[in-house]
């Protein structure tokens, strides 16, 4: 892992790392405290994301799914980060962080209806503290930036994390939210999946900073980079960030260092831009085959574990995407009439058309 | 009621609704300690506090995206674009985030933002200050367009504006801010948000504004009545959604129809208010329906912008035309 400052302002240390790809601890003071089950819990989500991509990728095949974007690869950081927060934090996501959403609340087969381009799948759970997935990259940041002044403004103790990739990190809104995060001090984490492609693109075109993290300097704000294949890393930087997002002392620029196993989305083909043998490096940093190993070791998780586990992510994905193609279809006049609370005579005339 | 300006009336409209309703937010550049930069929000600072009336960092985008998530958390921000020609860096977040959120999500979101910007030339002012940039909201699904020609509707519009539960692009001219004074009510009062208004009776032609183009119809109008033709004057006051029934009542009683704006030819709503009347008064027409606009270059220089802008005279030809088709 590259250097990088990890207090922006003073020190430069190593990327943080906590569980080694053998599954070995490396840092012993960052190991997060969980208990066994929840430990299990993780385990049980990252099979689980990792099984839903795997079936995802093959119903968008069928044609019963529409847009998605795999996620493979990238279980650590969606899995964890969504862990190391509450309930009632509130999650602004990009396109491709459906399981975050999911892992927070949102229904999969609401999900599914997204994916298939369904109104229903935006129509979020009351309880259930997240956006729908933004398609303009950077939008989100704002977005969080502004929740956080909510909260901030309520005195309410929640906190926001955005998402977004390392070609995200090249837009000015991601420069805007960052910035006014910082000069309002507000209780938000800016997490970026670095996996090192924004498409095609190498991160490498995207700038010419030593890392995303440093970035976090031009807001004033603190910055880190973390392994992103790294559970613990995730869920030990996502909890430092809340605490200190709750205790009134800002936002926080999070790095993590990611690999897509998949490509970037079901029309791309990473052929044309990425080695075999790069695949294969990222392959043996594998955030689930790590936390098995190192679960294995305490007798918390064998083989037979994974395999139950994905047996049930299948049963349960089959039985969300049928409750998705069941959904009620849409018409265009439930189209006009969810526009404004109150349907303006224009549309109002407009729907005679349609009926 | 007082004596006020539309900018204090506009003032005074987020001043009341302050005071009703403790979620009303109001930010942007330089809109807290002194008051704006035309002082359409003097005051409100100390008598509201700094959570409430709030500078931002110089970022457009930003604002626009500290009021979508803020309108998510219960507030009703209005914020605040310095000018017009600025919008489009925040364009995004007005146009595609807040004008889309509440169909995205299915009406579990909603956001009862007030965009405000001034806009509006003979002012002489700087590049990207003045244009007339109504139809691209206005065009955009989702988002409703308000421009005021006076105190009483600013007011009255803005108040309703605030209460709207759904996203408004508030447009205020630079030139009718301190133009005159007219009788406004202290207390609320809301003017509905896509009503238009008969602001002068005729029976010859219709002449359709917003805005300052009101004041330069009212001008022509005077001038047309000493030649004996009496025009009856709409004044649009929301440009999305268009009030075409009174336009149609109108039309039906005048059977001509010449509409001015300050947005250049292929700009603006001009285009939009012909279809709708081609839709549904067309048998009610003696003339074809002509536009009173500056042409489709970039907004002018301003050593020539009075030329360029559309003038009385203009209306009074156009008029002429319809009259003698």
């Amino acid at each position: 892992m590259s250097k990088v400052p990890y207090e922006v302002y003073t020190e430069e240390v190593e990327a943080l790392s906590v569980l080694s790809p053998e599954g070995k601890i490396v840092n012993p003071d960052k190991v997060p405290d969980l208990t066994d089950d929840q430990l299990k819990e993780i385990m049980y989500r990252m099979v689980f994301t990792r099984t839903w991509d795997d079936r995802a990728v093959n119903l968008g095949r069928q044609g019963r799914l529409g847009f998605y974007a795999p996620v493979s690869g990238q279980e650590a950081t969606m899995v964890g980060s969504v862990y190391a927060l509450d309930k009632e934090d509130f999650v602004c996501p990009g396109y491709r962080d459906m399981p975050q959403l999911v892992w927070h609340g949102l229904p999969l087969y609401q999900a599914f209806l997204y994916s298939r381009g369904h109104q229903e799948g935006g129509r979020i759970p009351e309880g259930v503290n997240v956006l729908m997935p933004q398609i303009i990259i950077g939008a989100q940041i704002l977005h969080a930036m502004g929740l956080a002044m909510g909260y901030k403004l309520k005195k309410q103790k929640q906190v926001v994390i955005a998402y977004t990739g390392d070609g995200g990190s090249s837009e000015g809104d991601f420069y805007e939210g960052m910035n006014f995060a910082g000069a309002y001090k507000l209780p938000v984490i800016f997490f970026v999946q670095n996996n090192g492609y924004a498409i095609t693109t190498p991160f490498a075109k995207q700038t010419a900073a030593l890392s995303i993290a440093h970035k976090a300097v031009s807001a004033g704000i603190k910055g880190v980079q973390i392994d992103g294949m790294d559970v613990f890393a995730v869920i030990t930087a996502v909890r430092e960030a809340a605490e200190r997002a709750r205790n009134g002392e800002g936002a926080t620029l999070i790095e993590a260092l990611t690999y897509r196993f998949r490509p970037h989305s079901m029309s791309d083909d990473t052929s044309k831009y990425r080695t075999k043998d790069e695949e294969g490096i990222w392959s043996e940093k594998d955030p689930i085959a790590r936390l098995a190993k190192y679960l294995a070791e305490k007798g918390l998780w064998s083989d037979e574990d994974t395999e139950r586990v994905r047996e049930e992510a299948k049963a349960k994905v089959n039985e969300e995407i049928k409750k998705a193609e069941k959904t009620e279809k849409m018409t265009v006049t439930g189209l006009i009439d969810s526009m404004f609370e109150t349907t303006p005579h224009d549309l109002e005339e407009q729907k005679a058309d349609f009926q | 009621m007082a004596q006020m300006n539309m900018k204090e009336a506009i003032r005074d409209a987020i001043r009341v609704e302050m005071k009703n309703d403790p979620n009303v937010l109001i930010f942007g550049e330089d809109v807290g300690k002194v008051g704006g930069v035309f002082r359409a929000t003097e005051g409100l600072q100390a008598e509201f506090g700094e959570e409430r009336v709030f500078d931002t960092p110089l970022a457009e985008s930003a604002i626009g995206g500290l009021a979508f998530g803020l309108g998510i958390q219960g507030f009703r921000p209005i914020a605040e674009i310095q000018f017009v020609g600025f919008i489009f860096e925040a364009l995004d977040q007005m146009a595609i985030q807040a004008a889309r959120l509440r169909y995205r999500s299915g009406g579990r979101y909603n956001a009862p933002i007030v965009f405000r910007t001034p806009y509006g030339g003979g002012v002489k002012a700087a590049e990207l200050h003045t244009d007339d940039l109504s139809g691209l909201l206005a065009q955009t699904p989702g988002i409703k367009v308000v421009i005021p020609s006076n105190p009483y509707d600013a007011k009255g519009l803005m108040v309703a504006a605030i209460r709207e539960n759904d996203p408004v692009f508030f447009m205020e001219h630079l030139n009718l801010y301190h133009a005159f004074r007219a009788e406004v009510p202290e207390e609320a009062y809301t003017v509905e948000i896509g009503k238009a208004n008969v602001v002068r009776e005729g029976s010859d032609v219709t002449i359709i504004g917003y805005g300052m183009t009101v004041h330069t119809a009212t001008k022509a109008a005077d001038q047309l009545a000493e030649q004996g033709i009496n025009a009856e004057i709409i004044d649009l006051r929301t440009l999305s959604p268009i009030d075409i029934d009174t336009i149609v009542t109108s039309v039906k009683k005048t059977n001509r129809v010449v509409m001015v704006q300050e947005a250049q030819k292929s700009a603006g709503v001009a285009a939009e208010v012909i279809a709708q009347i081609n839709e549904k008064a067309i048998l009610h027409l003696e003339a074809p329906v002509l536009r009173v606009c500056p042409p489709d270059t970039i907004y002018p220089f301003a050593q020539i912008e009075d030329a360029w802008l559309p003038t009385p005279q203009r209306v009074i030809d156009a008029v002429n035309k319809v009259m003698n088709f």
